[in-house]
């Protein structure tokens, strides 16, 4: 398998300053760190902000992240505190 | 009892209570015909309810109604989310129903969310709540002051999601939060086995629950619906029949109706002047039910046209049912006897609605029946034959469902004619599907052999409430429609058809032979009273000749017994001069 080259586009959607939004966050930077050192990017949508995007990027669990590209798209939900799943999930073979 | 609501706890008076003094719960009017009745009113405003059944017993449908309904009728716009269905075919599947859902979306009357869940796309790690579905709801609601929401169907998530520990809490903070917004809720559920729905949703939504069912007996399948709870409200209980047709959706809450129907006294004519002789001159009651029944070919459908064009004489709306023939056909045939029912169809008076009984189910037919009457509001009704539906169920449900039709019609004072088709002997006193007790009138047509031809015969088996004619009347079609003639009635025994005719020529012969036979007696004893006359005549001559004669001799006697007494005087005068002689002689 091709290790992906080009950069990872990683969006979380969030619903406000939640603790599960707030542990995802730091769940996230940590992994994207510790495995995707310099080829990450991460946006952090809140939904209470603008909610009409939980439509158009259909949401339904928070927190939801989606890898964006690498195509295809992944979806994981969760707080991401388990990073076996969030690798599996991202497609990141672990380091 | 009235201020002290808990000292009736059998509930005796409990129901005026509730109305009078305690606050009882907002309705949300569905618009759906008849549910609103059977739940006084429609669903729990600002609550959820929940709506559950198998696959295809239109959830979905009649979810969509209940927005549909509340966007047009009720002006409390509606959200549809939709786990299911794309907006796409929600659309078009609903079109179907002439609900034009994109002209209030563009209005903002109703939105369409699609929530699309996919397992195998989601990876779940840790800790998560649906706070976007909330979100995504919230937004949707908010974004056109939504009064209703329906959630189709909710289960999609326990199939989506891997966590339902969470899934439950998460229904549960839902159901709790629609409650706060104050919307109109229906959820929708899946059926279990031996459950409402399969994820027990009822233990969230429990204010009301709506069981759907789309129920196959013997190859006839018929939607069936019960409110299986309502709580703090009364409710019909019963299983009503409903139907999904281009007109929507229709419960029929038939089993509602009772015996409290006011009884005209107005006749009108059954069509058959001759018939209307027989009751009185006057035809039938106005709103009664009339059976016909008869054996095949013995003239049920004639007579029930003849009682449907009398309908449209009058100016009245009739609608036939016909069960076993086509519009076209009942009319061409109908022509053929003098009846133009087509020109009733065109002005807009007469309306034929044909369906074959196996078409669908009883309740079914029933439900259509009911709803052709509420939407053509007709003074008359055929239905023709009644005993056609027997195909469409077992005897008792046949017999339950006619009894409800009855019931239903009586209260509209509509009058009703059923005719019945019977086997077998030719005097049946008794109906397949035994409704002949629940008739007013009851018209019996006999097609008899005799001498090598059948002949139809009808008899007024009963009429409530009049003096009808207990005779047995010979029933002829003719090309201007149906005569009933007097049956021959004689020594000769009861005789129809050419014995009737041939009866009656013989008659004919026989009363000609008589008149003869008067004539010449008279003739005779006229000649004879001439005869008298001419020899009393003559014996009066003779009489008068006599009569004559003797005054003849009388006149005779007398001139001869002057001439006597003149001849005596002279005598005597000659005798006295003598006699001195004599006496001088004789001294």
């Amino acid at each position: 398998m091709v290790a992906p080259t080009e950069g990872y586009n990683l969006r979380l959607y969030v619903a406000g300053q939640t603790p599960k939004s707030v542990a995802a966050i730091a769940n996230l930077q940590k992994i994207c760190e510790t495995h995707l050192p310099g080829r990450y990017n991460i946006t952090i949508i809140d939904l209470m902000k603008d909610p009409a995007l939980a439509q158009r990027d259909q949401i339904v669990a928070i927190p939801t992240l989606i890898r964006h590209l690498p195509e295809p798209l992944k979806r994981i939900i969760g707080d991401l505190s388990n990073a076996e799943k969030v690798l599996v999930g991202l497609d990141i073979a672990p380091t | 009892m009235a201020q002290d609501p808990n000292a009736c706890a059998g509930g005796c008076v409990k129901a005026d209570v509730k109305s009078e003094q305690l606050p009882t719960i907002e309705k949300a009017p569905t618009g759906i015909q008849g549910l609103d009745e059977i739940t006084y009113g429609g669903l729990p405003k600002g609550r959820p309810t929940l709506l559950c059944g198998s696959a295809g017993c239109g959830k979905t449908l009649f979810s969509m109604t209940f927005l549909y309904n509340g966007a047009v009728q009720f002006d409390e716009p509606g959200v549809f989310i939709a786990f299911e269905e794309q907006p796409g075919d929600l659309i078009k599947n609903v079109g179907s129903l002439s609900y034009d859902v994109e002209r209030l979306i563009a209005e903002k009357k109703l939105a369409i969310d699609h929530v699309h869940i996919e397992r195998n796309e989601i990876e779940e790690s840790g800790d998560y709540d649906l706070e976007g579905l909330f979100i995504r709801l919230g937004f949707a609601i908010d974004s056109i002051g939504a009064k209703r929401v329906v959630i189709d169907t909710i289960e999609t998530l326990f199939g989506g999601l891997d966590n339902p520990a969470i899934l439950r809490a998460e229904l549960r903070r839902l159901f709790e939060w629609l409650k706060e917004k104050g919307v109109t809720a229906i959820i929708t559920g899946e059926r279990g086995d031996g459950t409402l729905t399969r994820h027990g949703l009822e233990e969230y939504v429990s204010d009301c629950v709506i069981l759907l069912d789309n129920r196959v007996v013997d190859q006839l399948a018929t939607r069936r619906m019960r409110i299986v709870k309502y709580r703090g409200s009364a409710h019909g209980t019963n299983e009503y029949p409903f139907i999904i047709d281009e007109e929507g959706i229709t419960v029929m809450p038939i089993t509602s109706t009772g015996l409290s129907h006011d009884a005209s006294t107005e006749r009108i004519t059954s069509g058959i002047a001759d018939l209307d002789a027989m009751l009185e001159g006057k035809g039938f009651y106005r709103g009664s039910s009339i059976l016909i029944s008869g054996m095949a070919g013995s003239g049920k459908s004639t007579t029930s046209a003849h009682f449907a064009d009398a309908a449209c004489r009058r100016g009245e709306r009739c609608i036939y049912f016909a069960m076993e023939e086509s519009p076209t056909q009942i009319i061409r045939n109908m022509r053929a006897i003098g009846l133009d029912l087509q020109r009733w169809v065109d002005k807009g008076l007469l309306k034929f609605s044909a369906k074959r009984p196996s078409l669908f189910g009883l309740e079914t037919h029933l439900a259509s029946m009911h709803r052709d009457v509420e939407l053509f509001d007709p003074s008359s009704v055929v239905v023709d034959p009644i005993s056609a539906l027997l195909g469409a169920g077992v005897t008792g449900d046949v017999q339950s469902m006619i009894l409800r039709l009855v019931d239903f019609l009586k209260a509209r004072a509509i009058t009703a004619f059923f005719t019945n088709l019977t086997h077998g002997k030719t005097e049946n006193a008794t109906t397949d599907i035994a409704i002949s007790s629940l008739m007013d009138a009851w018209l019996l047509l006999y097609n008899r052999e005799s001498n090598g031809e059948h002949n139809r015969e009808l008899y007024l088996l009963k009429a409530r409430g009049i003096a009808h004619s207990n005779q047995v009347r010979e029933f002829l079609i003719t090309s201007e429609g149906i005569k009933l003639r007097d049956v021959y009635v004689g020594p000769e025994g009861v005789l129809t058809g050419s014995a009737r005719i041939q009866q009656e020529a013989k008659e004919a012969a026989e009363r000609l032979l008589r008149d003869q036979d008067a004539t010449r007696r008279a003739r005779e004893i006229e000649r004879r009273r001439r005869q008298i006359a001419a020899q009393i005549e003559v014996l009066q001559a003779q009489l008068a000749g006599e009569e004559e004669e003797a005054g003849m001799l009388e006149g005779e006697a007398t001139a001869r017994e002057q001439r006597l007494a003149k001849d005596r005087a002279q005598l005597a005068l000659n005798r006295s001069a003598s006699r001195q002689d004599n006496q001088e002689k004789g001294r």
